[in-house]
């Protein structure tokens, strides 16, 4: 197996599902952070079988309402001296700004490119949202 | 005191009863006294923005404004407008604001108004968003049946036609669910049914009952209101159930001859063959005035809007 070596300081994304790992280090922009980022895929896991990894050196600001939408499986962890100090929770937000379009092709927010889709949650267990400007629910399905 | 002033109106939900009783009451005594209302709005200007044509609705737009003394400017077409191609919604109403106090905007695109009254510094109202929500429609049915029935509460009313695309039905069914003892039958081909959604929706929040049916005489002799809607040829899966089912979406005589002698037949309108002509003279047929009363509701909405509806 490949070594990582630990972090001093920053974030891991731990159990994130096998292939969403790059996915999400797109979606967060974590190439445009400026701080050292490892993405580690395919790591052999207990629980998921494989999964993704992502470690942010010296950053902590990681946006968890996308997080929470992708999977209830993933874990952040922010590390100091090395060590877990802190699990940030990772849960399904009530309310999404910007992160995914919305569904209905007829809504204003595909075609004026001045606005950001906001969407309030409608149903947590199939992901559904509903969509600020014209009220049709968007499920949210990576992919 | 029911105070409305600076508000946007996106859909029929943004009023509560008590806002809507009040736009009711000043509607119908702007319908019984005309002239002493001519002019509420000397010096008021409204813009209407419609970017994409309905007549009907601009001009009864324009006709209620005009008939409360102020004036109107806008567009009906933007093609063909000022209205520059891929411009956001938000610089043009922060642009347009500054000319008019009063707002309507007519958008294809669903959310169009919601989003445009975000930055609007005056009242804004949605004219029609895609196959969103029509408030403005949605008031002047309720006022055609507060003036003819004299209630809004209680009613067996029957929507017939289309009843998954349109949105006049779904906003009215919505408005009258909040009043109490509501009974909606719903008489439509399957696949033109109420979208689940919103029946769903209507049985978490309201007391409403509903009752679908396949033909219209089952519903007919119970109802208070037959709502009229057309349907769309392209709305069938195939020609053999257009042909097979398209009469028994259409009202003729025959079909009145089964309803109560108080029932209202209403429509939207336009529409195509879904009610006969020898309907049209007959005393429950008031869809033509729905088309009238609709200034007026537009009237009072507006003078609430603007502030002036105590004056
Ligand atoms: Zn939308």
């Amino acid at each position: 197996m490949i070594e990582v070596a630990a972090i001093k300081k920053g974030t891991v994304i731990d159990h994130i599902a096998a292939g969403q790992g790059l996915w999400i280090f797109n979606k967060l922009n974590l190439g445009q952070l400026g701080h050292p980022v490892v993405l580690l895929m395919n790591v052999p896991s207990k629980r998921l079988g494989k999964k993704d990894i992502i470690k942010i050196e010296n950053y902590t600001d990681v946006d968890t309402a996308m997080l929470g939408l992708i999977g209830s499986s993933i874990t952040v962890n922010i590390i100091e001296n090395e060590h877990v100090v802190d699990k940030v929770p990772v849960f399904i937000p009530d309310e999404v700004r910007g992160l995914f379009s919305c569904g209905n092709p007829r809504c204003v927010t595909n075609s004026d490119a001045y606005v950001i889709p906001l969407f309030h949650l409608h149903d947590a267990r199939s992901l559904a949202y509903v969509c600020e400007y014209c009220e049709e629910i968007t499920k949210v399905a990576w992919k | 005191m029911i105070d409305l002033r600076g508000r946007h109106l996106i859909s029929p939900s943004d009023l509560d009863l008590r806002e809507i009783s009040s736009i009711m009451s000043l509607a119908q005594s702007m319908q019984q006294n005309l002239s002493s209302y001519a002019s509420l709005c000397r010096g008021k200007i409204l813009a209407t923005l419609f970017y994409e044509p309905s007549t009907r609705t601009k001009l009864s737009f324009e006709s209620a404004m005009l008939r409360m003394g102020g004036n109107i400017l806008g567009f009906s077409d933007a093609s063909t407008s000022a209205v520059s191609k891929g411009e956001s919604i938000a610089d043009t109403i922060r642009v347009l604001d500054s000319y008019a106090d009063i707002v309507v905007m007519r958008h294809p695109k669903e959310g169009a108004p919601k989003l445009a009254a975000q930055y609007s510094r005056v009242p804004l109202i949605n004219g029609g968003d895609g196959g969103h929500q029509h408030p403005t429609q949605t008031l002047t049915d309720l006022l055609t049946i507060h003036m003819y029935l004299g209630r809004t509460s209680h009613l067996k009313v029957a929507f017939c036609g289309d009843l998954k695309y349109g949105r006049t039905v779904h906003s009215l069914i919505e408005t009258l669910a909040r009043y109490p003892g509501a009974t909606f039958y719903l008489i439509s081909p399957e696949e033109l049914r109420l979208p689940p959604r919103l029946k769903e929706h209507l049985e978490q929040h309201s007391d409403c009952a509903l009752i679908e049916c396949r033909r219209m005489e089952e519903a007919l002799p119970a109802v208070d209101i037959l709502y009229m809607t057309r349907i769309q040829k392209e709305r069938f899966f195939n020609e053999a159930d257009y042909l097979r089912l398209k009469n028994s979406y259409v009202l003729d005589s025959d079909k009145l001859a089964q309803a109560k002698a108080k029932m209202l037949v209403m429509h939207p309108l336009p529409r195509v063959n879904e009610i006969a002509y020898e309907i049209d003279s007959d005393p429950r047929a008031v869809y033509f005035k729905q088309a009238e009363l609709g200034v007026y509701a537009r009237m009072s909405l507006m003078a609430h809007l603007l502030g002036v509806d105590g004056l």
